[in-house]
């Protein structure tokens, strides 16, 4: 038999950067209502947003952490100090220095100046570490990075410099860039006193971690689909809470009286997200492997999952850079009624003859919203092909990859022009220009990437 | 046995990931007792041939018959990847249903009721 205080709780209270910022509220109250061991975690950093933080840093020194850092904690910063409840969060993004300050600022406001603040740093090493010397790992396909810059070039830290600051008395520990799964496995380690080679329990700790980090992508997120996959109050979804056991045991469920589910349909769901093989997930802490993996209900809104097994975790880390070197360009406009379908083909067809022509673009693609788009290909190959019932309207996007601002900025408002210049009844355009990211990963020997722990109380961060 | 063509959606569930220009396509049936029939008939090939406009090279099915799940993993399908991409879904998140559009032939008694 379990005893209760053999079990840690890991809650999550943020699956990307853009989610529900009143998500952690419930679960942090579950957690403090439970009373057992317990720690949050934030994820916030998908492949590029730490590229876009990084070009925010440039524009203001003070920038380039998680724009939402500070309404995600306000409302449940003093209840976990107060029930002893560690933070962790990749929230730091291209400057964990400047997000602890933010922290700090907030906890002396809520009247908490000794709350202890940890960052951990080193990831960036767009610095320290030559990538040209490195063979690509993985890439976005088909591009010649030699004519782009180098924004921003990051580790995937692991679990122990996190673990490291919860030793060191941190109850907010800010990273950067970090293995998505390593901000549940930090606090997991700590309370059970697990060693950095002791690979079964963590790949227990690597499968709750991976189950957790997109948030309620466990709970009904991503998985509800009205009429076949039904979940209850899809506008208050709870996020996720693991019970991890010190005997390996797992359950994934949710705070009581939220939204969502928690069954076998969404874990089996989750627990293939973005997976490749599935005997060989990768993390720098472990390499999981869920070839052996069972899944039961245990309960309502409780899945128990066992047989996760590990693997000596890879003895090089992922870097992922990101370069900046080009624009895109976005316009759109709509028709509808009577003949829109062939309204629409002509547009697009004329948008993209008034790209070639004004020479604006290296790539140009246009989508029938309505007809295909999403499912399509840059030629347009699926709506060139539709033969099925006239749409009722379709929207027309054009999007063009432009190597100035200017030229991306003209070739979005050539949908603009269209309200004058196009066929019947075209309406309302928008038009919007963004830079472009594109990204290349590497493996780099852990010994290139130190880090570094840094813990203060709340009144010592200016 | 009366046999039937759905759509996969009438009987399985799948969710979408992407990690560079390669996406990952989970796929579930509702009842596992049809993980047989849908190993037979929901193969590597037919899942390439839903994203051979988007220049997909190849295919790799992973199966996970403990959890009567499979895991399609698709090569260079994102037309870039997320960032490379023109697609409003650079993340390719909505290609699960063109997978569950995919048809297959099924006992007309596996159909779940729907309300």
């Amino acid at each position: 038999m379990l005893r209760m205080s053999d079990v840690f709780l890991v809650g999550n209270g943020a699956g990307f950067s853009g989610d529900r910022v009143d998500a952690p509220i419930p679960v942090v109250r579950s957690l403090v209502a439970r009373g057992l061991p317990a720690a949050m975690f934030f994820e916030c950093l998908a492949e590029r947003t730490i590229a876009l933080a990084q070009i925010e840093k440039r524009r203001d020194p003070e920038a380039g952490y998680e724009p939402m850092l500070e309404r995600l904690l306000e409302p449940i910063l003093a209840d976990c100090a107060g029930a002893g409840i560690p933070i962790l969060g990749n929230f730091g993004a291209a400057n964990p220095m400047a997000a602890a300050r933010c922290v700090a600022r907030l906890a002396r406001r809520l009247g908490l100046p000794a709350l202890r603040i940890g960052v951990v740093t080193g990831d960036d090493v767009s610095d320290a570490v030559d990538l040209a010397a490195l063979p690509a790992h993985e890439a976005d396909a088909g591009f010649d990075l030699s004519a782009w810059t180098l924004v921003s070039a990051n580790a995937y830290i692991g679990a122990a410099p996190l673990a490291e600051a919860l030793a060191r008395g941190a109850q907010v520990v800010v990273a950067g860039r970090t293995s998505d799964p390593s901000l549940a496995i930090a606090p997991l380690m700590h309370h059970f006193g697990w060693a950095e080679d002791d690979w079964q329990a963590l790949a227990q700790g690597a499968a709750c971690g991976h189950l957790l980090e997109c948030g309620s992508q466990v709970t009904g997120g991503v998985f509800w689909d009205p009429g076949c996959k039904d979940i209850p109050d899809p506008a208050n979804i709870g996020f996720p809470i693991a019970e991890v056991g010190r005997d390996g045991s797992l359950v994934i469920t949710k705070p009581e009286g939220t939204g969502g589910i928690v069954d076998l349909r969404v874990v089996k769901e989750q627990l293939l997200y973005e997976l490749h093989d599935p005997a060989a997930y990768l993390t720098p802490d472990v390499v999981l492997d869920i070839t052996g993996v069972t899944l039961d209900q245990a309960g309502p809104d409780r899945v128990a999952l066992r047989g996760a097994r590990g693997h000596a975790r890879p003895d090089r880390l992922k870097v992922t850079a990101c370069y900046e070197g080009s624009w895109l360009g976005e316009g759109e406009v709509s028709v509808a009624g009577p003949n829109a379908l062939a309204r629409a083909r002509a547009t697009a067809d004329v948008l993209l003859a008034r790209v070639r022509q004004r020479g604006l673009g290296r790539r140009a693609r246009a989508d029938l919203v309505g007809v295909s788009s999403v499912h399509d290909s840059d030629d347009g190959a699926l709506w060139r092909g539709y033969d099925g019932p006239e749409p009722p309207e379709i929207r027309i996007r054009l999007a063009v990859e432009s190597a100035t601002r200017d030229d991306a900025d003209q070739a979005a408002r050539e949908a603009l022009a269209m309200l004058c210049c196009g066929t019947a009844g075209t309406a309302g355009a928008r038009w919007r220009v963004t830079p472009r990211i594109l990204t290349r990963s590497f493996l780099v020997p852990r010994e290139m990437v130190p880090t570094e722990v840094t813990v203060r109380e709340a009144r010592a961060w200016n | 046995m009366e046999l039937t063509d759905v759509p996969l959606h009438a009987v399985a569930h799948s969710r979408a990931g992407d990690k560079g220009n390669r996406v990952n396509l989970s796929l579930m049936p509702y009842d596992p007792a049809l993980y047989p029939l849908l190993a037979g008939q929901v193969t590597e090939a037919r899942v390439l041939a839903l994203f051979a406009h988007r220049g997909a090279t190849r295919c790799t099915r992973h199966d996970l018959p403990l959890i009567h799940a499979f895991n399609f993993v698709i090569d260079d399908a994102l037309e870039g990847g997320v960032n490379g991409s023109l697609n409003l879904d650079g993340h390719g998140k909505s290609l699960s249903f063109r997978l569950l559009a995919l048809t297959v032939r099924v006992p007309a008694s596996s159909l779940p009721a729907r309300g």
